[in-house]
């Protein structure tokens, strides 16, 4: 088990050129040992986040720290080979003129060579590559590169793991599994580790905090759950997941009264007395269209998934059609009647 | 695609080092397409798919920064010193001609005997860019595009020319015809070494041409030719162009042909001024005028490459088009083919095959041609071996960093691709009897001339294959601990040692076949392969001049037997 090291980023700003900033006063922590997932719209700035972090490149102004030591700040820029901190690019990057136990001990220097042995042979087992080494990286599948470029960034024990989309190449039918025995490597070696990702489904899932970055700033970090229940805001709400966002205006009862009826707020408003209250698509439930305290609608489209289905609904009153999860057998089709019910609390916006 | 510089490089030869340089650069690489490489982040217009990869996953963030990753003083310093080497001709010839004054160098330039001269110079390349057109084109089309029988076979051998250095085509035709010499001789044994230059890129062009448009205009009405007329030719221009560009910059710095044509034109009166005077300052001059025509049309080259680039971007042909039936036409066009295919490549290599025959043990001198054999190798390998070392840090730059330093570096290494092989070699001639007379007529200022002349094709092999080491690569080695140079060692090096190796043969192939800069610098008393023709073959004694042809031949064709399978 490593030392653990607490990431603390703080006030990053980065432009290009005379370009707009791509980085604008960026701050985040990551609690020792956690694995945090950088979440973000492509052009948001989370790529150059990961290359200051590593010492590729030179922030204009801001801090980085691992633990205790300074890696960029005010006059310190430590060069990449000194910050002991690992990278899992995209594709894997493997050395494509070394073998994978090569590749794998390739940052093992100044230990000697029972014990370079020793330590690449366990990370290959750390990420169930075991006897593998002697294999060139264009023998290995997509997915197996990709857990040996890990086991080559965990084998110095680096402070810190960046890992660059190292899902995207994957074909979704194996992204799953990578997923898992990535998450697993890192859980058994301890390492702090960054995953930066624009898919909100990875990030929700592999994550234990996540990071949800626009325009060079991060607008909210928080543990998955607390992200999808109780979004900052209605853009973070919709970036993370399905949203009904509805019109509202909040009554003295402290439930909004919204075109799907009256909604209980999660966090009594004593703020502003109208809003944008955000639902999940899972809190509606379908029923029959005469229903007492149900809204009326009519089905407009259904989208079937095989584990639920979306069934979008318009709803007299209200001008956007809202989506419904329902899980299990469907019985309506689109130009049926049907009624809406609100399960749960919403949250609501200014 | 199939470029003529990436898979026919092998073969050039020449003594028109320029022309065989621009042609050996990947379409990618020109010095002044640099600047649109680094206008257009991810754009990558006109360069393989692989590239264009890599430079999309590092996201725009790290393309466009000027301040980036400075490239490390290990590499910087001697890609200086190969710039430095590589402008060293140019600036001096500039000073060299100025030194008695910008008016008597006026004088010189404005003279009649120069015009005169200008007007040769033109009226020859007019009429070879013309030929090759005609021959180019034709060609292209048949074995393209047309139900010609054996196509493929002819569309090979159309590019077997490119193998002959064009003092060697001079001495075949001249030793069939003695009376073939001047403006006639000069211009036949040019355009028959030369007009792949423009089949190739041509053919490629035809091969790029989505074939539903030629059926949409026959179902419009019109016929073959008219279709032809109308919808293709006009996508070939930006093709056939740059071909003529290529074919034009042959033939003003080639020497072997037109001296031994005896055809006045600026680099056979460079020469003659040279040796027969005093005077240097003339000779000097003219250089810098036929450097300023060269120069324009590299620049004019590059332009019309940039265009052709990217009229070819994204056509890729869905299918194949249905071949052209030839019908009562089939007999001419063979007829044509097998014509091109006789003078070009049957005539040069009977006639080295007479002359071998012809010639006997007493004419020949065995241990003269081993001799003569084993210099060019010795030669052409330190060439080779200068060329690539000043090459390496050249191309790891201009592959890996942006900003305006390395982007000066690799223009600077370019200068070589403008320079025809005389001005390089006089301009080294002056410059060691200044500054460094130990060295004049010394090998270390020919194997100089070579860097100058070749860094251009070494350079751009290397740059290709850095291109193809991810820098996702460098960048995973550094955050394992190693430092700059430990990454060029053990990561950047290894990779790209392949693309360098297949660029170091390519660059002692045209080392090898180099004339005019050889006959000047080489040390007195050695004569390399190409040398000794030109010298023997001057003098009229065809049987004497074909073993160094056969030698050179030879010689040549098994580094570009060994490029041509590690390409494939």
């Amino acid at each position: 088990m490593n030392e653990l090291h607490e990431l603390h980023v703080e006030g990053l700003t980065k432009s290009y050129g005379a370009g707009e900033p791509v980085l604008r006063g960026l701050g985040l922590t990551v609690p020792a040992g956690a694995l945090a997932a950088v979440l973000g719209p492509s052009g948001c700035g989370k790529t150059t986040l990961l290359r200051i972090v590593a010492g590729f490149l030179r922030a204009d102004a801001g801090t980085v720290r691992v633990g205790d030591r300074v890696l960029t700040g005010p006059g310190t820029h430590l060069p990449p080979e000194r910050r002991s901190v690992g990278i899992v690019p995209q594709e894997g990057a493997l050395f494509p003129h070394l073998s994978v136990a090569r590749n794998v001990a390739f940052g093992l220097t100044g230990v000697d060579r029972a014990e370079r042995r020793r330590r690449t042979e366990d990370m290959l087992d750390l990420v169930g590559l075991a006897g593998y080494g002697d294999r060139m990286p264009h023998e290995l599948s997509g997915g197996q590169q990709q857990r040996v470029a890990l086991a080559r960034a965990l084998a110095p024990r680096p402070r810190l793991v960046l890992l660059d989309e190292p899902f995207n190449a994957l074909d979704s039918a194996l992204r799953a599994g990578v997923r898992a025995d990535v998450r697993a490597a890192l859980r058994a070696t301890g390492a702090t580790a960054v995953l930066v990702t624009h898919d909100q489904q990875e990030a929700l899932s592999t994550a234990d905090v996540v990071a949800v970055v626009r325009d060079g700033r991060v607008v909210q970090c928080a543990t998955p759950q607390d992200l999808y229940r109780h979004p900052a805001d209605p853009w973070v709400a919709g970036f993370v997941g399905d949203a009904v966002l509805l019109p509202a205006a909040v009554h003295a009862d402290g439930t909004a009264r919204t075109a799907l009826g009256s909604v209980p707020l999660a966090a009594p408003s004593d703020g502003p007395r109208t809003g944008t209250v955000l639902l999940r698509p899972e809190q509606l439930r379908l029923t029959g269209p005469g229903t007492t305290g149900a809204v009326r609608g009519t089905v407009t489209d259904v989208r079937f998934y095989g584990h639920d289905a979306m069934v979008t609904v318009s709803v007299d009153g209200h001008g956007d059609p809202v989506g419904i999860r329902v899980a299990g057998p469907l019985s309506v089709r689109p130009g049926e009647e049907t009624g809406i019910r609100v399960v749960g609390e919403g949250s609501l916006h200014p | 695609m199939h470029t003529p510089p990436e898979s026919e490089s092998p073969e050039f030869g020449t003594s028109g080092s320029a022309s065989a340089e621009s042609a050996s650069r990947p379409a990618g690489a020109s010095a002044p397409a640099g600047r649109e490489r680094v206008s257009t982040p991810g754009g990558g217009g006109g360069r393989g798919p692989r590239l264009f990869r890599t430079a999309a996953g590092r996201k725009s963030c790290t393309a466009g920064e000027p301040a980036g990753r400075r490239p490390p003083l290990v590499l910087v310093i001697p890609a200086c010193a190969a710039a430095v080497l590589a402008l060293l001709p140019l600036g001096y010839l500039a000073v060299r001609a100025l030194e008695r004054g910008p008016g008597y160098a006026w004088e010189i330039v404005a003279d009649e005997r120069t015009l005169q001269l200008l007007g040769r110079s033109l009226g020859l390349t007019a009429a070879v860019v013309a030929a090759c057109l005609v021959l180019g084109v034709s060609l292209a089309w048949l074995t393209v595009r047309t139900a010609l029988p054996g196509a493929r076979a002819w569309s090979v051998l159309a590019t077997l020319p490119l193998a002959v250095p064009s003092y060697v085509a001079a001495f075949a035709w001249l030793s069939a015809e003695p009376g073939l010499a001047g403006f006639g001789g000069a211009a036949l044994a040019l355009t028959l070494v030369s007009f792949p230059y423009v089949q190739l890129p041509v053919a490629a062009a035809l091969r790029g041409i989505d074939p539903a448009q030629e059926e949409a205009a026959r179902s419009l009405g019109y016929g073959p030719l008219r279709t032809f007329l109308r919808v293709t030719l006009p996508q070939l221009r930006p093709a056939a162009a740059g071909g003529a560009l290529l074919v034009a910059l042959y033939v003003l710095s080639d020497f072997g042909a037109v001296s031994l044509m005896r055809y006045d034109t600026f680099t056979r009166a460079i020469h003659t001024s040279y040796r027969a005077s005093f005077d240097r300052t003339p000779a000097a001059a003219l250089s810098v005028v036929l450097v300023v025509m060269t120069v324009a049309l590299v620049a004019a080259e590059a332009r019309t490459r940039g265009r052709a680039g990217h009229t070819r971007t994204g056509t890729g042909t869905a299918r194949p088009a249905v071949p052209l039936p030839l019908g009562r036409w089939r007999p001419l066009a063979l007829l044509w083919c097998g014509a091109v295919a006789a003078v070009a490549v049957a005539f040069p290599l009977g006639t080295l095959g007479y002359w071998l025959a012809a010639g006997t043990s007493a004419t020949w001198d065995l241990g003269g041609l081993a001799d003569t054999a084993w210099a060019t190798l010795g030669v052409a390998a330190a060439g080779a071996a200068l060329t690539t070392a000043l090459a390496l840090p050249v191309g790891v730059i201009a592959a890996r960093h942006r900003g305006r330093g390395a982007r000066l570096l690799e223009q600077a290494s370019y200068a070589g691709h403008a320079l025809p092989g005389i001005t390089v070699a006089l301009s080294l001639v002056f410059f060691a009897v200044r500054y460094a007379y130990p060295l004049y007529q010394q090998l270390p200022l020919l194997v100089g001339a070579y860097a100058v002349l070749f860094l251009p094709v070494a350079v751009a092999a290397t740059r290709a294959a850095v291109l193809q080491a991810p820098p996702a690569l460098e960048d995973v080695a550094r955050s394992l601990g190693r430092r700059p140079w430990q990454v060029l060692r053990e990561v950047t090096v290894p990779l790209a040692a392949p693309g360098v190796a297949a660029g170091a043969a390519l660059t002692f192939v045209v080392c090898m076949k180099e004339l005019p800069a050889t006959l000047l610098l080489r040390p007195t008393g050695m004569d390399t392969l190409a040398t000794r023709l030109w010298t023997e073959t001057g003098a009229g004694s065809f049987a004497a001049a074909a073993p160094y042809a056969a030698a050179l031949i030879l010689l040549a064709a098994v580094p570009s037997y060994l490029l041509g399978r590690h390409r494939t």
